[in-house]
């Protein structure tokens, strides 16, 4: 495959180890902010290839893992109406709300579909014009974009029984909190896919502000290999910056239609993350002018009441700030076929990550 | 939020291409790309059903081509130490 | 364990961790004995003079045709196979069909004619049967089950649960992966995908036996089924005093599953096949029972994927294309396509 094929280069990788090897001179710390990363350096098995010099730590870059309780709650009671379908991406099916999940859900006969894509969830709106059709937007600045087109398209189509329950959540205020709030890294691999959409512009200020490094990487091992001698380069260096690895996919603007249509749809808002808190103007919510199609906004639901399991620290987890093994629930309680919280849920959650590649 | 693979397009019918990975094939949206020349031929990312950027083949062949020159630089060195039985670095 | 699931949920029929919970936690643990605890895909029955292979196995797929075969084909070759990786001989079939009102007649026939072709073919035969029809929508289409006998040496006894796997011994399996799940995927048609698959569903009680007459020494075999030879291998090490090593480079994945699972995110180790065997063979009669293997239709890309291992007890560890490590565990659920 091409493309692809070719950054799996196992004579490269050796290469890059053992540069990384000779030029690091001191422990360092590497967060990378994407669940993609964070399922290639574990299937790949990055780890082992590195010197014992560099640590690589998994941030709050799964939108999974950091999407609250709530939204999965308020999920859960939208499938319980008679008139709804939920269509979803696979990953959200099995995280825990308080009480249930979307796949628990539908084993007691809701409708819940998952969905590769907004646009079939859009055909399921079509082909159902008597049930409410809401799509779980879960995602980043990858996925907003979609999220955007779709909502353009149900309102033009005047597909009016199709809305979104947006959850998309927007990289950088997560990025910056995690190093105010005394996260030790000294370097960011920063997250491929969302830069394609957004370019490099919105990591400027973790050099200028935090004198810390961002290396945009792409997905493939030799990617990442060559993104953390980028970064260890920069440290040794004392160069902080922002730089692309991932060149043949981002380009430093970004996707210019991909941000128009991004702000077309939506507008800024204030958000929770599971283990961050609220983040200043890091959700992204639905714009009035495409009010109709919000699910938050046309479509009430009476909601359960939270209920936060005890002993589970995700939120530690999330941050860098404890690991996996340092859960009281971690591998007992909480395992991939049953999680208690969502780090342990999505094959690149912390958690089910260290659970596959640790034990 | 990451998964996304380079496709190479094989046809455009106004706004869907057909991407094809290896030989499985797939109709994605050009919505996204909507002001980008874009042509049978050209690799993109795909995301969700949608191509979300183009590859940029310039920039591809040039980060390989510095891969392959490292490679080939490493197995000089390799080959200088091994006649002269000194480490060069 | 507690059980913690108050409905059946699609995860514990996938064939990993939860199912593996379910048969354990409530059949296994109701319908205990000696036989049953062994947990072999078919039961050994020691009967006076013979060893037999007892097994039965449910098909529900959907669609019910795909490329390389149909459930009628999947419904022979699975129970043929689940015999004969117990080191048995497959002599005979029973057939239980649930067919739902409506179903059409040309549809079960052709279902039919295939099965009465697949057990030539192997040479089994089917000797006793069941038919209901359930209201429509009571089923899907159609299912079928199958259960078979074959007969065992007594010295082949011990294949299907393992106990004389050694250190150095060696693995191997039969070809590429990923082939049956990935194509019936793409012949569901649900996500837009169109893929060149094809199911590699076959019966391989030929293949099996060419290998157990070259008189080498097979310790272990099962098929690489639901849950794919991810699922076998990390069953196989759970809790025993050796390890388990794969290459990934060994690995044969067909461009088309490759494709396929690079855009929905799936791991071809965890894909179902239905034309699949992993043998762990003794060191010294590896590469013979593989140039073997290779003779026959069903095993032209045999190869060695790994070996046992005295380190890393109890886990399975594949060496990455890129020289990383990783540990295979057992799937949690099914596989869903993600977007993360």
């Amino acid at each position: 495959m091409k493309y692809i094929d070719e950054y799996r280069d196992k004579e490269i990788v050796r290469l890059l180890a053992e540069e990384i090897k000779k030029t690091v001179t001191k422990p360092i710390r590497l967060m990378e902010v994407c669940g993609g990363h964070t399922m290639s350096i574990q299937k790949y098995g990055i780890p082992y290839l590195l010197p014992e010099e560099v640590e690589l730590i998994s941030g709050p870059g799964c939108p999974v893992c950091v999407t609250s309780r709530t939204y999965i709650d308020r999920a859960v009671a939208y499938s319980r109406l008679d008139d709804v379908i939920i269509t979803t991406y696979g990953d959200l099916i099995r995280v825990p709300g308080s009480s249930s999940s979307l796949d628990r859900e539908k084993a007691n006969g809701a409708d819940v579909r998952i969905v590769y894509s907004i646009l079939d969830a859009l055909m399921v709106a079509k082909k159902n014009r008597r049930k409410k059709v809401i799509f779980l937007g879960i995602g980043f600045e990858t996925t907003a974009p979609s999220s955007a087109a779709g909502i353009i398209k149900a309102q033009m189509a005047g597909i009016t029984n199709f809305y979104l329950y947006s959850a998309h959540k927007v990289m950088p205020p997560a990025m910056e909190t995690l190093i105010d709030e005394g996260v030790q890294i000294d370097g960011y691999i920063g997250p491929g896919h969302v830069s394609t959409i957004t370019g490099k512009g919105i990591y400027l200020n973790i050099p200028e502000k935090y004198g810390l490094g961002v290396v945009i990487s792409g997905f493939e091992p030799v990617d990442l290999m060559q993104s953390i001698l980028m970064l260890v380069q920069q440290i040794e260096n004392k160069e902080p910056k922002v730089e692309i690895e991932y060149t043949r996919a981002v380009k430093p603007e970004g996707n210019v239609k991909a941000q128009e249509m991004l702000d077309e749809v939506f507008e800024y808002r204030d958000d929770w993350w599971r283990g961050l808190g609220v983040l200043e103007n890091s959700g992204l919510k639905i714009r009035d002018k495409y009010a109709m199609h919000d699910a938050e906004v046309q479509i009430s639901v009476d909601v359960e009441p939270l209920i936060e399991p005890k002993g589970c620290i995700c939120g530690d987890i999330l941050r860098g700030v404890s690991k996996p093994k340092d859960c009281k629930l971690f591998g007992t309680v909480c395992t991939p076929s049953d999680p208690v919280g969502s780090c342990m849920v999505s094959n690149e959650g912390s958690c089910a990550a260290y659970y596959l590649y640790n034990r | 939020m990451c998964l996304s693979i380079p496709a190479r397009i094989d046809k455009i019918e106004e706004l869907t291409a057909v991407c094809t990975v290896g030989t499985t094939s797939y109709q994605a949206s050009l919505e996204l790309l909507k002001d980008e020349q874009v042509e049978v031929g050209d690799y993109v990312l795909i995301h969700t059903g949608f191509a979300i950027q183009k590859l940029d083949a310039a920039e591809a062949e040039a980060s390989l081509k510095t891969f392959e020159e490292f490679k080939a630089l490493n197995n000089r060195m390799d080959t200088e130490e091994q006649k002269t039985d000194t480490r060069l670095i | 364990m507690k059980n913690k699931f108050d409905t059946i949920l699609l995860g514990h029929g996938s064939g990993g961790q939860l199912s593996h919970d379910l048969i354990t936690d409530l059949f296994t643990k109701h319908f205990d004995n000696d036989i049953l605890r062994q947990q072999s895909d078919s039961a050994i029955l020691e009967t006076g003079k013979n060893h037999l292979a007892y097994t039965t196995d449910s098909f529900v797929v959907d669609p019910l045709f795909f490329p390389g075969g149909d459930i009628g084909k999947l419904a022979i070759a699975g129970t043929v196979n689940d015999l004969a990786v117990s080191g048995a001989c497959p002599l005979y079939l029973s057939v239980g069909f649930i067919i739902e009102e409506g179903l059409s007649f040309s549809d079960l026939e052709r279902v039919v004619l295939s099965m009465a072709e697949e057990a030539r073919k192997a040479g089994v035969r089917i000797v006793t049967g069941d038919t209901k029809v359930v209201d429509r929508g009571k089923c899907d289409k159609l299912f079928i089950n199958t259960s078979g006998i074959g007969i065992l040496d007594k010295q082949h006894v011990p294949i299907s649960s393992g106990s004389n796997i050694k250190i150095g011994d060696k693995i191997i399996i039969n070809g590429s992966i990923g082939d049956h799940g990935m194509a019936v995927m793409a012949a569901r048609n649900e996500l837009n995908i169109s893929a060149d698959i094809t199911s590699d569903c076959a019966c391989l009680n030929g293949l099996i036996k060419s290998a157990m007459e070259t008189g080498a020494q097979i310790s272990f075999m099962r098929d690489a089924t639901r849950g794919g030879l991810g699922t076998v291998i990390s069953e196989l090490v759970k809790s025993k005093n050796y390890g388990i090593r794969l290459m990934e480079d060994r690995l044969k994945v067909n461009d088309g599953v490759k494709g396929m699972c690079e855009l929905l995110g799936f791991d071809p180790i965890y894909v179902a096949n239905e034309g699949k065997v992993v043998m762990v063979v003794a060191e010294e009669d590896a590469d013979r029972v593989v140039a073997v293997l290779k003779q026959h239709p069903s095993g032209t890309q045999t190869s060695i994927i790994g070996e046992i291992t005295n380190d890393h007890q109890g886990s399975a560890w594949l060496e990455t294309l890129v020289g990383g490590k990783r540990i295979i565990e057992m799937l949690s659920g099914q596989q869903l396509p993600r977007i993360c």
